[in-house]
């Protein structure tokens, strides 16, 4: 019995003034956001969100973990996730359930007890959602970010064929052990997948030559020559050719050049091309 | 104990955590910005980076984690760029012999300890074993 009433309270508070209550939402809302998101988007958004609520407060559904708020809580979770991907804070994530207790505060003013109980009782209902709207935005976030981590490492490993028989993978960044299984895993498949016979590492890109980046370079080398391919690893540059002499890396018998140009006329060399310049057009 | 190297006026000292891979690249990077300010020859620069790279991953790897304090220094007025790397691992016990080109008691290529000391040019190695080590690093601009 204590429920019901409890329930027609809640109910009696959000649609008391319905229309009004729902546009001084919105306005609220879009004042926080500042206009970043289209008006009519937001309108849409929140009137889901509020009918969805009452209906949920109507079925007697009292708590934001409730059965009966599935519904709410899907349109928050397709909220939160647009948010987060349009770049959105927190704070504003999760302004728009929190708006509507501030919307609610003036009809408290002339209240009655009962009403205050009621506004008390959403507001925990409305803390929770808020609660859950942010963990889901920082999932989303946490997904993005996630999600970059890996397309960065695809996109910082390229090979490429330069010719014939000859690829190339240009280094960028920082080596790891995670980069290092990337570049090697395709550097081999390249390998077969060409059918080259030579392979270049330019490590133009890579910023500073270290003990563990040289170890796994050595390792991606000999890899690379147990399947029967001559690696080259070239941009080299002054500085970093210093640093390996004083820390007293051996590249052994690995061929090294200072630049690509220089080990892709190796590699073509090796694999029998020859390049001519044609005499009329010597300048 | 080492004495702690004098703290140049302008730029700030920055201390940094060292307990995951990521922190040996912010190492690095901060080594980088550091070395920049301090005006070093790009060769010299890039002997200094390497140099914190090597010492940041064995605080990592070998120390268990630990922390790095870096900034500009300044001795006779001439400046110069630091990095203290310290650990509260299990330490070294044969000091000299974790300072052999080419022994290691990991994996690597046991050049990291003993070329990063070549790299700079004031390396203080302050180590016992069950206390941890301290590991601090000078270059000096030219």
């Amino acid at each position: 019995m204590a429920k019901q009433e409890s329930v027609s309270g809640l109910v009696g508070l959000l649609e008391a003034d319905g229309e009004a209550l729902a546009d001084e939402w919105v306005a609220l809302v879009a004042g926080a956001l500042g206009g970043r998101i289209s008006r009519a988007e937001l309108v849409r958004e929140l009137r889901e969100l509020y009918s969805a609520l009452l209906e949920a407060i109507r079925s007697g559904a009292d708590d934001a973990h409730a059965e009966g708020m599935s519904e709410v809580r899907a349109l928050l979770t397709e909220l939160s996730r647009s948010r987060a991907r349009q770049g959105f804070t927190p704070s504003e994530t999760a302004v728009s359930v929190l708006a509507l207790k501030r919307v609610l505060e003036p009809g408290l003013r002339e209240g009655a007890a009962e009403k205050t109980q009621a506004y008390l009782q959403l507001s925990r209902v409305l803390d929770d959602l808020a609660l859950f709207t942010i963990e889901t935005y920082t999932h989303t976030r946490e997904d993005i970010i996630s999600a970059q981590a890996d397309q960065l490492m695809e996109l910082s490993t390229p090979v490429v064929k330069l010719w014939d028989g000859v690829i190339a993978v240009p280094l960028v960044g920082t080596l790891d052990s995670a980069r290092t299984q990337v570049v090697m895993e395709k550097l081999l498949q390249a390998l077969v997948d060409t059918g080259s016979e030579q392979a270049i590492i330019d490590i133009t890109g890579v910023a500073a030559v270290d003990t563990q980046v040289a170890q796994h370079l050595l390792k991606t080398i000999v890899a690379a020559r147990l399947m029967g391919a001559e690696c080259t690893v070239s941009g080299i540059r002054p500085q970093i050719a210093q640093t390996i002499v004083a820390l007293g890396i051996e590249f052994g018998d690995i061929v090294t050049k200072a630049t690509l140009a220089d080990a892709l006329q190796l590699a073509l060399m090796k694999s029998g091309v020859e390049l001519v310049a044609q005499q009329g057009l010597q300048r | 104990m080492t004495t702690p190297p004098p703290w140049a006026a302008e730029g700030g000292q920055q201390t940094h955590a060292i307990a995951k891979n990521d922190d040996v690249v912010r190492a690095r990077q901060l080594a980088r910005t550091l070395a920049q300010e301090s005006k070093l020859s790009l060769v010299d620069q890039t002997k200094f980076i390497t140099a914190a790279s090597e010492l940041a991953r064995n605080t990592m790897v070998y120390g268990g984690g630990g922390e790095l304090r870096a900034g500009l220094v300044r001795r006779n007025g001439r400046l110069g760029v630091a990095a203290v790397f310290d650990d509260t691992g299990p330490g070294i016990a044969d000091v000299d012999l974790a300072m052999t080109d080419g022994w290691t008691s990991g994996l690597g290529l046991g050049l990291g300890l003993s070329g990063a000391r070549r790299l700079v040019d004031e390396f203080l190695l302050d180590t016992e074993p069950g206390r941890g080590t301290t590991v601090t690093i000078i270059k000096w601009a030219r």
